[in-house]
């Protein structure tokens, strides 16, 4: 708030750029010129105005006009200028003499950069290009990056959503065509009721923060569910410390009690989600499970007027939602409404029951149901828009249920995390609150069809050598004939992406490539070549194996296991010194970007919205962008789309080139706005002063949505076609929600023994078990398989939330806030370990020990410890000396992480991961702690060689950044 | 010793949420930015990238455990010089550096007299002047007294770099000696207090207390008569059932 007082003119003294007897001046321009772009110390997107002064950057700022961020800015965000300025940035390209992991570099030219890299390329492309893995970090281009993978023709793509958040995607995706933060997010100005599970400060990191401003101010209720009690678990009304992984026994029995006290929005079951759809009920047979369809493939309800078998989505249908039905066949059949009731009504879900796994007393938990429904139903929003229904009903007003719900990485990172996402989904929509006032909303392009349509593209004879793929990399299977392997059920990916390991693995496993790559398993791979991933320290389960595998040798050869390794950073990371050769990318001041409609695009509810990067201040250094580098080896290589007819590149002006110019289909291309003469949003022809339009308008676009088109979105038919005529979805896209997930079934019916694509012996139990269409809540993985007597705690990190990832921890003015991490538990847990604060222990999981020095809190669920996640560093890395704190007391938890599970019967080892998704299960990690005898120097362990120093960057004593302006001001 | 004005016009200052802020050191950064560029330049970091790295901030966060069992929270609390109405800061400086401003009240230090002597951050009973080392000086919350008046920026823009940044919006500013200024009536309204009012400064920025939380104590549990047509458990779904049909037949 602005007190509008303070504009006003003072009397005293006169407003002036000539300093008074104190120097002080009071309207001195502070900038030559502001450039608007798109922020980047973090994943969140915002805009911001960047000031620059005599060539320097003055002082960054929030562009309020921007969708994102609404011109307030986080504390990563006003640390801009000490990560534009940071003495870890790359130089120049670099070659690798010295073995992997010494950081023994020499620089080179560009040209030989490229030209290596196009020879290493070249070859793998002529013989096998499935022997390239091309897997990119946290980039905001993976449009490019997967369009550029096919025209190579590698299956191996994906970016880093496997170790990320793929359970929250696939999960919403799966379900109601949306998902959270990206897709979707509470409605802000109506919700009354409001709970958090989970949360990464990182992730949606502005928007969350003005949105918990607004719940404030608007007097409604915060519940937060998170282990741990920081951030924005402060702030709420009410913290449940919840034990990890257990999540889903919560939401379970939230859902038990709003259907034992018949509190649900029963209309907008019928109205909008398949509750009325019939399930055959014959077990033993190939359609068990399977929806009631017609010979359109129409899946039918029982119609009680007409007395019927009608299709299910028609209009005006009164359906059966209990009961078995009759069918023509003579079989049975059952509404999911029905299996629903059955399943969240029995005991298991019990609010006593979850008591057991989650520690939440049984009376909380009514009473959160209780609340939820108390607002959903009596406190409705009725907002007085007039809209229209895909059955072209007309409806006056639009009616909203507001509790509206958020969720993300402390869901999403656990083995049960799809079905757990799942439980939440089918929380709000029994609720009624998805799309609604008050409740969740999606943002365009979503909603998509219910599941994408797409499907992946890898399967045998799809992978040829010389060619591109046919298809993209990524999609959503729907059945087992979609998953990549072949007739011995092996794995066509190299991270065993959509084979029987991980079906539905959406976004890949990254974290996987590495291990995978170098067991030969499923194959050996010839080059890795990565981008912006910290694959050999923070973003990495199992430090010292992977580091193995990275230096591992073939005996008979003597080459490494990975034989090359490309890899693209702006900052001397702890993975450069693993690659052979280094293309050095740029700060995010210095590049072009583009957040786009085909990829992750920052919309919001209410608008349509993408945005760029523009270079606001000229590299000093000999680095170039990535997408520009990607680009020009794309057009060496000759791949197909990135060379003219002529051989000449496609795109001879980089990136900027391609953000104009590609188009992915008639008319579409990276950027919607301002598209043909620069009227048409969506499609048109490529803009030559597209990008032009954008830098004018604050590097964004935005498309503002009638206030008839923004609510209920996946059932407005004016908000449907438009979503349509803009190539947002198919004009027959289906998007009735999925509270039974049909696929789900189709998985579990093959390992039953039915269909042409079986799941092999070792897997039919665990496709079985884990694929139900209803989803269930199940004890994450490693407390199952390990000793819990001996391994009784569970251990999870957080960020903070002036930081992202090693990134931040690299910063001058971020680590002065937090420059050595600390295992957090709780008093009491501490005073029957006889641990006192600032003591050194042992923290002990099947895999191995880090030590670590505890600080003991309160606001910590009592069997869990935690810690900040990437403050731990490796000396020599980041621009840091070797006695940084980061290097010598900081620690991470991921070499207590494995990347495989325990063998079972047989010996084979699943990925530690979701066995749906294949999301990395990084908070499943089960751990033992104990006092460590005091040693003389006070460090933290495992500790590795430092590295080498590759570009002599020195360690400056003091900063004094701003005295220029000073002087230039005298 | 130096002199404070007798009367200050206007009484600009901060009003600072404890309710609503989560802790994200926004206003801290945005703050460091702004100002080791503005009227106190350079805040300077010694060790930067070393084993003990150590800068000058003019706004910092701390967070704080309180209180116990049920009545245990986590505080956020942002911390900055609170442009006392009779600061000790100022009347020990010996040498006239630090004054208080007779038109906003804003207390500044003049890096041009400052002989880096440091009485003043004793005196300070907050712990909110920073000694920049390399500088040599004494530096403090300017309450950006380089933006808010500054006509090369948009109006809505003339606020301290702290209370631009805010995402959750925790922080206000404004002219808390006018009864009728909108952050008057956001203390009045909320409750607003000193900070350790009792050593008598009369600190013009002030804090929001957080609110009282609606938990198992302020929550009512349901007592309805629904409860009453509720069957066991073990009819459940037929209550269930039975419940749907009549909704949908309604």
């Amino acid at each position: 708030m602005q007190d509008r007082a303070t504009a006003k003119t003072s009397t005293s003294s006169a407003r002036t750029s000539e300093p008074d007897a104190h120097g002080v001046v009071l309207s001195e321009n502070p900038a030559d010129r502001i450039e608007k772009t798109t922020c980047y110390m973090c994943a969140c997107r915002c805009g911001i105005n960047v000031y620059l002064k005599d060539g320097k950057v003055r002082y960054i700022d929030g562009n309020r006009d921007h969708p994102v961020n609404k011109g307030v800015l986080c504390g990563k965000g006003s640390a801009g200028i000490m990560q534009h300025y940071s003495p870890a940035r790359l130089k120049a390209p670099l070659k690798r003499v010295g073995p992997r992991g010494s950081g023994e570099f020499k620089e080179i030219s560009w040209e030989e950069a490229l030209q290596t890299a196009t020879d290493w390329l070249g070859k793998v492309r002529a013989e096998d290009p499935k022997k390239l893995a091309f897997f990119t970090g946290r980039d905001q281009s993976q449009s490019l990056t997967g369009w550029w993978a096919i025209k190579y023709g590698t299956p191996n793509y994906a970016a880093h959503g496997g170790f990320c958040s793929v359970n929250m995607a696939a999960a919403g995706l799966y379900t109601f065509g949306g998902s959270f933060w990206e897709f979707g997010e509470p409605d802000w100005d109506h919700a009354k009721f409001f709970m958090l599970f989970g949360v990464a400060e990182d992730h949606s990191s502005n928007p969350i923060k003005i949105g918990l401003g607004k719940l404030k101010a608007n007097g409604a209720k915060i519940v937060s569910v998170n282990p741990v009690r920081t951030g924005y678990n402060a702030v709420a009304d009410e913290w449940v410390g919840i034990r990890p992984g257990t999540d889903g026994a919560f939401v379970g029995a939230l859902i038990h009690e709003l259907l034992r006290t018949q509190r649900i929005d029963i209309d907008y079951l019928v109205r909008y989600t398949n509750a009325p759809w019939l399930v055959i009920e014959a077990p033993g047979a190939a359609d068990h499970g399977m929806f009631v369809r017609d010979e359109k493939g129409n899946a039918l309800a029982f119609d009680k007027r007409s007395g019927a078998l009608v299709p299910a989505e028609g209009p005006d249908v009164v359906p059966q939602l209990s009961g078995p039905v009759k069918l023509p066949d003579g079989r049975t059949a059952i509404p999911v409404f029905q299996k629903m009731a059955e399943r969240y009504l029995g005991e298991e879900y019990s609010p006593e029951r979850a008591e057991k796994e989650c520690g939440v007393p049984a009376a909380t938990i009514r009473r959160y149901a209780d609340e939820m429904a108390k607002v959903a139903f009596e406190q409705t929003i009725t907002l007085d828009v007039p809209w229209t229904d895909i059955h072209g009903r007309r409806h006056e007003k639009m009616v909203g249920r507001p509790v509206a719900m958020h969720a993300m990485r402390g869901i999403s990172a656990h083995s049960n995390g799809f079905q757990t996402c799942r439980l939440i989904h089918i929380l709000q929509i029994l609720l009624g609150s998805i799309d609604c006032p008050g409740g969740f909303r999606y943002k365009p392009p979503y909603p998509k069809e219910i599941a994408p349509r797409l499907k992946p593209t890898g399967k045998p004879g799809q992978v040829k050598a010389g060619e591109p793929l046919p298809g993209p990399h990524l999609g959503f299977p729907t059945s087992p004939a979609d998953l990549l392997i072949d007739a011995a059920h092996t794995p066509q990916r190299i991270d065993k992406a959509y084979s029987w390991d991980a079906p539905l693995a959406a976004h890949g496993l990254m974290h996987m490539v590495i291990t995978n790559a170098a067991l030969g398993d499923p194959y050996p791979i010839d080059t890795l070549f990565m981008y912006m991933a910290n694959m050999s320290w923070n973003s990495s389960m199992n430090i010292r194996d992977t580091l193995k595998y990275l230096t591992d040798k073939n005996p008979e050869t003597g080459e490494y296991k990975i034989p090359r390794i490309i890899y693209s950073d702006a900052y001397y990371s702890e993975m450069v010194p693993y690659a052979d050769l280094i293309l050095p990318d740029t700060t995010y001041l210095e590049r072009w970007d583009c957040i786009s409609m085909l990829d992750r695009p920052i919309s919001e509810p209410d608008a349509a919205c993408d945005a760029i990067r523009h270079p606001v201040i000229e590299p000093d250094r000999d680095v170039r962008g990535f997408q520009s580098v990607l680009l020009d080896l794309g057009a060496r290589l000759k791949l197909p789309g990135l060379v003219k007819e002529d051989g000449s590149p496609q795109f001879p002006g980089g990136y900027a080139d391609y953000l104009v110019n590609h188009e992915r289909a008639p008319g579409i291309g990276p950027l919607a706005g301002w598209r043909g003469n620069g009227d048409s949003f969506g499609k048109g022809a490529p803009n030559p002063d597209q990008l032009n339009r954008y830098i004018a308008n604050g590097g964004f676009h935005a498309h503002h949505l009638p206030p008839s088109q923004r609510y209920f979105k996946h059932a407005n038919k004016e908000y449907l076609d438009w979503a349509a005529s803009v190539g947002f979805r198919a004009a027959d896209a289906k998007m009735t929600f999925q509270l039974y997930c049909e696929p789900l079934q189709a998985f579990r019916l093959a390992a039953e023994g039915h269909g042409p694509v079986q799941p092999p012996e070792s897997h039919r139990e665990r496709i079985a078990k884990y694929f139900d269409p209803l989803p269930f809540w199940y004890q994450p993985f490693e407390g199952t398989m390990v000793d819990t007597d001996k391994f009784p705690m569970h251990a999870i990190t957080q960020r903070p939330m002036h930081m992202y990832h090693s990134w931040g921890s690299q910063n001058a003015w971020l680590r002065q806030i937090t420059g050595q991490n600390r295992l957090y538990m709780s008093r009491a847990r501490g005073k029957e370990l006889g641990i006192a604060d600032d003591d050194w222990v042992w923290i002990s999981s099947y895999l191995g020990r880090v030590r670590c020095q505890v600080r003991l809190m309160d606001g910590v669920n009592d069997q869990t410890a935690w810690t900040w996640n990437a403050i731990g560093k490796r000396k020599g890395a980041w621009g840091l000396s070797n006695d940084a704190p980061e290097a010598t007391r900081g620690f991470l938890l991921n070499h207590l992480i494995s990347e495989l599970l325990p063998a079972k019967g047989g010996g084979y080892r699943y990925s530690n991961s979701d066995p749906i998704t294949g999301q990395a299960a990084w908070y499943d990690l089960r751990v033992h702690i104990e006092k460590a005898s005091p040693e003389a120097i006070e460090q933290s362990e495992p500790r590795f060689e430092p590295f080498d120093d590759p570009i002599g960057r020195g360690h400056p004593d003091v900063i004094a950044y701003g005295a220029e302006f000073k002087r230039a001001r005298r | 010793m130096t002199c404070l004005p007798t009367h200050t016009e206007r009484k600009l200052g901060l009003v600072i949420d404890l309710d609503t802020c989560v802790g994200c050191h926004g206003c801290a950064t945005s703050c460091k930015e702004w100002n080791t560029g503005g009227y106190s330049a350079p805040l300077s970091d010694t060790d930067p990238y070393g084993a003990d790295p150590d800068g000058a901030w003019l706004n910092r966060i701390h967070s704080y455990e309180v209180g116990d069992g049920a009545d245990s929270r986590t505080v956020h609390f942002p911390r900055s010089c609170l442009h006392c109405e009779t600061p000790d800061c100022v009347t020990v400086c010996p040498t006239g550096a630090s004054f208080k401003r007779a038109e906003d009240g804003i207390v500044l230090v003049d890096p041009d007299l400052c002989i880096g002597c440091k009485l003043c951050s004793w005196a300070c009973a907050y712990g909110a002047r920073e000694y920049d080392p390399s500088h040599g000086v004494m530096k403090k919350c300017t309450l950006c007294v380089d933006r808010i008046y500054n006509e090369h920026l948009a109006p809505e823009d003339r606020v301290p770099a702290c209370v631009r940044a805010c995402p959750t919006g925790a922080r206000h500013f404004g002219d808390l000696g006018d009864p009728d200024s909108d952050v008057s009536k956001l203390v009045a309204e909320r409750g607003g207090f000193d900070l350790l009012g009792a050593f008598g400064y009369k600190p013009v920025n002030k804090y929001l207390p957080p609110r009282e939380r609606r938990d198992a104590r302020t929550v009512a549990t349901d007592k309805t008569p629904q409860k009453q047509k509720i069957a066991a458990p073990t009819t459940a779904i037929e209550s269930l059932f039975s419940w749907v049909d009549r909704a949908l037949s309604r």
